[in-house]
């Protein structure tokens, strides 16, 4: 569903909603799969992003918005000095990752670590700054960031929705959407919960504590409204 | 949020109120805001919108190419035009202004996007100092633009890369004439077509920037969305209404940009990107803003 406050926005710095600011919401949702600044990123550019990702300052968004930086932060133009200066190993690549028929022109796939977490997460940059993650570790999801989400992997044991359900109501947080997936049946499940209020850290401490429960992640809301 | 501008039309025209009202009725339903909160945050845009047209007044002001900026300020003082002194010249210098400011990276509202932020600041804010209309009325412009954006999204697109350049100026231009109209005092009806007549003047529209930078042409592209945009409210305030309904014509726009060729969609291979110069200059100014950043 489209927002107004979507359309009239986001308060950016420019030049592009798509390449700009989009770009950047994709580096900070990817920044919350591995619960802050990564140590290194590589990061493979599709389509447009590949073709015209430099002049778009698209590159300096995706590294901005995987330092913590946000749409509307000045910081943005100058981040590849920033990155250097903190020594942060990120590495960019142009390549291909489908047909133009299956992924949408503006797509990047980033490969992250932080301390003993690492994700890999591609998204999509939609236009006029909205975006959607497609793939979080090989499980396909629809993460638009509009929300705060919270992304975990468990084992395919009974009942674990309901517990999760239950955690999450008695922390007063109201569920928007929950999705589940898993690549075969008694495999790792991938839970996509997406919420109207903000979980605090100890929301996501208590299911990380589950015994089934392999990780989980927080992704703040990156979207206007 | 509306998928038809149709649909939003007509409940406006029934109950006696503005696309404003419904547009803002329908957000503070989907997302669980108030109505106040929502035209809070449509303030905040309004306010970031005049500081970019300021900003961009200034001569000195130059994009990271080099390519664009100190034009805005042409209009200003430079050599008069038959148009001098008017709405229509202070528009082109808003939409210049803002766009010029982009490409700087500057801070903007992208509305819809940042490659069309210059088109609805400019109409909007001129109309307004022309006509001394209220910041009140101007946020309700706000909602209205972002009702018919938000059906574009919907039912076509706002990308460039997808759609060309009509889903950005083009779609700009089609929301800065509707949400005018009805900043005027036209009807919910009168700023569909308003929309329409914006709209159907971009059909085609390519995007092609020099080097894939949001810069050449999309600066004047905002001007002349601009421009496109003025002759539409003139046309709709004078009663007058486009044949095809809005809808058909947003679809329309989303219909060309599927079969619009990739070199013209943002990819810099065709359009003016791809002439002698457009090449020349491009390969030129990369490589400065390359070794620039170091």
């Amino acid at each position: 569903m489209v927002s107004l406050l979507d359309i009239i926005g986001p308060v950016m710095v420019g030049p592009s909603s798509s390449h700009t600011a989009g770009a950047c919401r994709l580096g900070l949702l990817a920044r919350g799969l591995v619960g802050g600044t990564p140590q290194s990123a590589h990061i493979e550019l599709h389509g447009s992003f590949a073709r015209t990702g430099e002049g778009h300052g698209t590159d300096k968004a995706l590294v901005g918005g995987l330092m913590g930086f946000r749409p509307d932060d000045e910081r943005l133009r100058d981040a590849l000095d920033i990155m250097e200066r903190e020594s942060l190993a990120y590495t960019f690549e142009k390549t291909t990752l489908g047909d133009d028929s299956d992924v949408h022109p503006n797509t990047v796939r980033i490969t992250l670590t932080r301390n003993n977490y690492s994700a890999v997460m591609q998204g999509s940059s939609l236009g006029a700054g909205r975006v959607l993650i497609t793939q979080i570790d090989g499980y396909p999801v629809e993460v638009t960031g509009n929300l705060h989400t919270i992304v975990l992997v468990a084992e395919d044991v009974k009942g674990s929705v309901a517990r999760i359900a239950t955690l999450l109501a008695e922390a007063e947080l109201n569920i928007a959407t929950l999705r589940l997936s898993r690549k075969q049946r008694g495999g790792d499940a991938f839970m996509v919960i997406e919420l109207d209020e903000r979980p605090g850290e100890n929301v996501r401490d208590t299911i990380r504590a589950l015994p089934w429960v392999r990780y989980a992640f927080r992704l703040d809301k990156v979207g206007s409204a | 949020m509306y998928k038809s501008l149709a649909d939003a039309i007509r409940d406006a025209e029934t109950r006696g109120v503005t696309l404003a009202t419904v547009a803002l009725e329908a957000e503070s339903n989907d997302g669980g805001r108030t109505i106040d909160d929502i035209r809070q945050t449509l303030g905040r845009a309004l306010h970031i919108m005049r500081g970019a047209i300021t900003q961009g007044e200034n001569p000195d002001l130059r994009s990271a190419s080099g390519l664009v900026g100190g034009d805005a300020a042409k209009l200003n003082s430079g050599p008069d035009g038959p148009l001098s002194g008017t709405l229509f010249r202070d528009v082109l210098m808003r939409a210049l202004a803002v766009q010029e400011v982009n490409a700087a990276m500057g801070v903007i509202v992208a509305a819809p996007t940042a490659g069309g932020a210059g088109v609805l600041p400019a109409v909007l804010t001129g109309i307004a100092k022309a006509k001394n209309i209220s910041d009140e009325r101007i946020i309700d412009a706000l909602a209205t633009a972002g009702l018919i954006g938000a059906v574009v999204a919907e039912r076509a697109s706002l990308s460039g890369a997808e759609g060309g350049c009509q889903a950005e100026t083009g779609a700009a231009a089609g929301m800065a004439a509707g949400a005018a109209v009805e900043m005027l005092g036209g009807t919910p009806s009168q700023a569909g077509h308003a929309t329409a007549l914006a709209q159907q003047g971009t059909l085609g529209l390519v995007c092609d920037p020099l080097g894939g930078l949001v810069e050449l042409p999309c600066v004047f592209r905002n001007a002349t969305g601009a421009a496109i945009a003025l002759a539409a409210i003139e046309m709709a305030m004078a009663g007058i209404t486009f044949a095809i309904p809005v809808d058909e014509v947003i679809d329309t726009m989303g219909e060309i940009g599927k079969a619009m060729d990739v070199r013209y969609r943002e990819t810099a291979g065709g359009g003016l990107a791809a002439t002698p110069t457009g090449r020349r200059l491009a390969k030129e100014r990369l490589v400065q803003i390359k070794r620039a950043s170091g």
